[in-house]
């Protein structure tokens, strides 16, 4: 469709054939898409898309991923099956077509210079911080942490852009044994940071403690069950020390002390 | 060229598609991807006197060809709906219907009246929202407070009145016949269908409300036979909705009795929906020869 609001013919929502479904490990999957328009809206750290996976009506709505990696005629998703939808993605071969809307959302706000950027990936969370910590590489410290080592993605990749990256499992397969929580904790605070996390909520909330206690400001990228990733439906509301707001629209990243856990 | 236009209560609309109040924001969230001067009507989420919160998430969930949703009725108030989106609403060329809801009668009234003297020419009684714990459907399913309703709004307001009703009642006939005595201009249905879902592993319900309203797919053979029910029951035009997903499904409503159509949670899916559908039906039209809508309104053969 085109961009009417600004008269240009920048593309929100296309077609984009599959060029890649690449099994990575157990439950994750990175899934490569050539746009079929030329002139689509290039995307920002943290923001998202999101994917028509079927054809039926069952699942019926599209899934929301964030943008992995972007290229001018290439769009990466890093994913994990967890249900329905996820699992008809997984069997999605090259050369089939899908319907994409975006990128949506707003994105990671760029660290001013006096701050060095914290970035804490927790599992999955790692695809919506990958595209930030390849911008600021070694400007960076880097913690991903997983439940396990077979849950750990792109590892070789993250290991070339960054210097100072911790890895961490809970049940010490690959890393440090440590929750990310765990493994903050061993950073000396000698600096200003600026954290920004993706992850699990009860990782986040546990998070947002953290920060609050060491006096740190930092973002989160929130994730909410969405219908529309427009802001239309409102179904994607998260409770903000200002009211509900859009998690698609207002966010997905906020400030950290905004949240109302 | 075939004729698509179509008559409700005041409002020529020039094709019978519109959206369906809450499932299309403000028209602003769509108009990227909807050129909105292309719609017959646009019909926007539920407006309460006052902004409303909504409920505490999680507040959608999906089920087999359906979603379940709780939003709660959050909204921006009146006030702010007028100062705020009727002046962009206002730039296309299409017919705008205002989904309306109070906890009491005469919170409907002033809604009405306010929006009457600010230009709007047509509005839709939301009886029928499960979701929320006074008023909304508690309308919608006593005859009673339903009839004091609408005769009450209808008083107050000279534009195109729409009741909107709710599949939440045993026999769907009788509150439409109530809404046409009381001086309803047209009848909308069905709102979504209240139902639940469960995770097993939490034992927890899906939805923080517990239960939420059903739309999508999952509905449309219900709200076609509830369509084709009252088709026979009231002499008023029918708004139809409820899993209209493509042309086909609308073309379905239309030959049931409908004479427009509201297109929903198909938005969520695909953003363009309401325009491959008006092209749709034009098409289908054409193609069977049909020169005017009319003659597809109520032509089930049975
Ligand atoms: C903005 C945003 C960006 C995302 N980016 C990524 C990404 O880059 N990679 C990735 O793997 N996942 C991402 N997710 C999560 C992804 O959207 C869900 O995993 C997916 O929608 C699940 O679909 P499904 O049909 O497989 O699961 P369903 O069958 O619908 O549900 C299975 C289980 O997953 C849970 N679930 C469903 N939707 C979500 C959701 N949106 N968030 C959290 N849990 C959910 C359900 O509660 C249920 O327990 C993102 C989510 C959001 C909101
Ligand atoms: C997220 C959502 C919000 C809704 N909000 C409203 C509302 O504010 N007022 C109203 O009258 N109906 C509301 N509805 C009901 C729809 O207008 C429509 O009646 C119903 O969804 C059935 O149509 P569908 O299956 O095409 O979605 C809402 C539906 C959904 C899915
Ligand atoms: S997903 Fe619809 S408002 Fe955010």
């Amino acid at each position: 469709m085109k961009d009417n609001i600004k008269g240009s013919n920048i593309f929100r929502h296309f077609k984009a054939e599959v060029k890649d479904n690449i099994e990575l490990n157990k439950n994750h999957f990175l899934l490569t898409l050539s746009p079929l328009v030329e002139n689509i809206m290039m995307p920002a750290g943290g923001q998202f898309y999101m994917l028509g996976v079927s054809t039926l009506y069952d699942p019926l709505m599209k899934r929301p991923f964030s943008v992995f990696r972007f290229s001018e005629n290439r769009i990466q998703i890093l994913y994990r099956v967890r249900g329905k939808g996820t699992a008809i993605m997984s069997r999605i071969n090259s050369g089939c077509v899908l319907d994409v809307i975006g990128p949506l959302g707003n994105s990671y706000p760029m660290p001013p210079k006096k701050y060095t950027p914290l970035i804490v990936a927790g599992g999955i969370g790692i695809a919506s911080l990958f595209s930030l910590i390849h911008c600021l590489k070694d400007k960076s410290v880097v913690i991903y942490g997983a439940k396990t080592k077979s849950e750990l993605c792109m590892l070789d990749d993250l290991l070339g852009l960054v210097s100072g990256l911790t890895v961490c499992t809970d049940d010490g397969s690959y890393g440090k044994k440590a929750t990310v929580l765990e493994a903050l904790n061993d950073i000396a605070y000698d600096r200003d940071y600026l954290l920004y996390s993706c992850g699990p909520k009860e990782m986040l909330r546990k998070l947002a403690q953290f920060t609050l206690k060491k006096g740190l400001k930092g973002y989160i990228s929130l994730e909410e069950t969405m219908a529309c990733g427009l802001g239309a439906c409102l179904g994607c509301a998260v409770k903000t020390k200002n009211g509900y707001k859009r998690v698609c629209k207002e966010g997905t990243v906020f400030p950290i002390q905004d949240i109302a856990w | 060229m075939v004729n698509t236009e179509v008559t409700i209560g005041k409002l020529t609309l020039k094709n019978p598609v519109m959206t369906a109040s809450g499932t299309f924001g403000y028209g602003e969230e769509y108009s990227e991807f909807v050129d909105l001067s292309r719609l017959g009507a646009l019909v926007v989420k539920g407006i309460s006197l006052k902004p409303m919160e909504g409920n505490p998430p999680p507040r959608i969930s999906e089920t087999p060809c359906g979603m379940l949703n709780a939003i709660g009725l959050q909204n921006i108030g009146l006030k702010k709906f007028i100062n705020e989106k009727l002046p962009f609403i206002k730039g296309f060329d299409t017919c705008l219907i205002v989904n309306i809801l109070g906890r009491t009668i005469d919170e409907y009234v002033r809604l009405s009246t306010e929006l009457e003297a600010s230009g709007l020419s047509a509005i839709e009684l939301n009886v029928s929202c499960p979701n929320v714990k006074s008023g909304g459907i508690e309308f919608g399913t006593s005859q009673k407070a339903l009839g004091r309703l609408t005769r009450k709004v209808r008083k107050a307001f000279k534009g195109t009145l729409i009741v909107k009703l709710s599949p939440k009642v045993s026999d769907i006939r009788e509150f439409a016949r109530l809404s046409e005595a009381e001086g309803a201009d047209a009848i909308s249905l069905i709102n979504t269908v209240p139902a639940m879902a469960i995770n097993i592993k939490t034992r927890m319900p899906v939805l923080s409300n517990v239960t939420g309203g059903l739309s999508g797919p999952a509905i449309k053979p219900i709200a076609l036979r509830m369509v084709w029910e009252v088709a026979s029951a009231v002499k008023i035009p029918i708004i139809g909705m409820g899993g209209i997903m493509n042309a086909s499904d609308a073309i379905e409503f239309i030959l049931a009795g409908a004479t427009g159509v509201a297109v929903g949670t198909s938005n969520f899916r695909n953003p363009a929906s309401v325009i491959e559908i008006i092209d749709g039906i034009e098409s289908y039209m054409r193609e069977n020869g049909i020169k005017h809508i009319k003659e597809l309104i109520r032509g089930i053969i049975c």
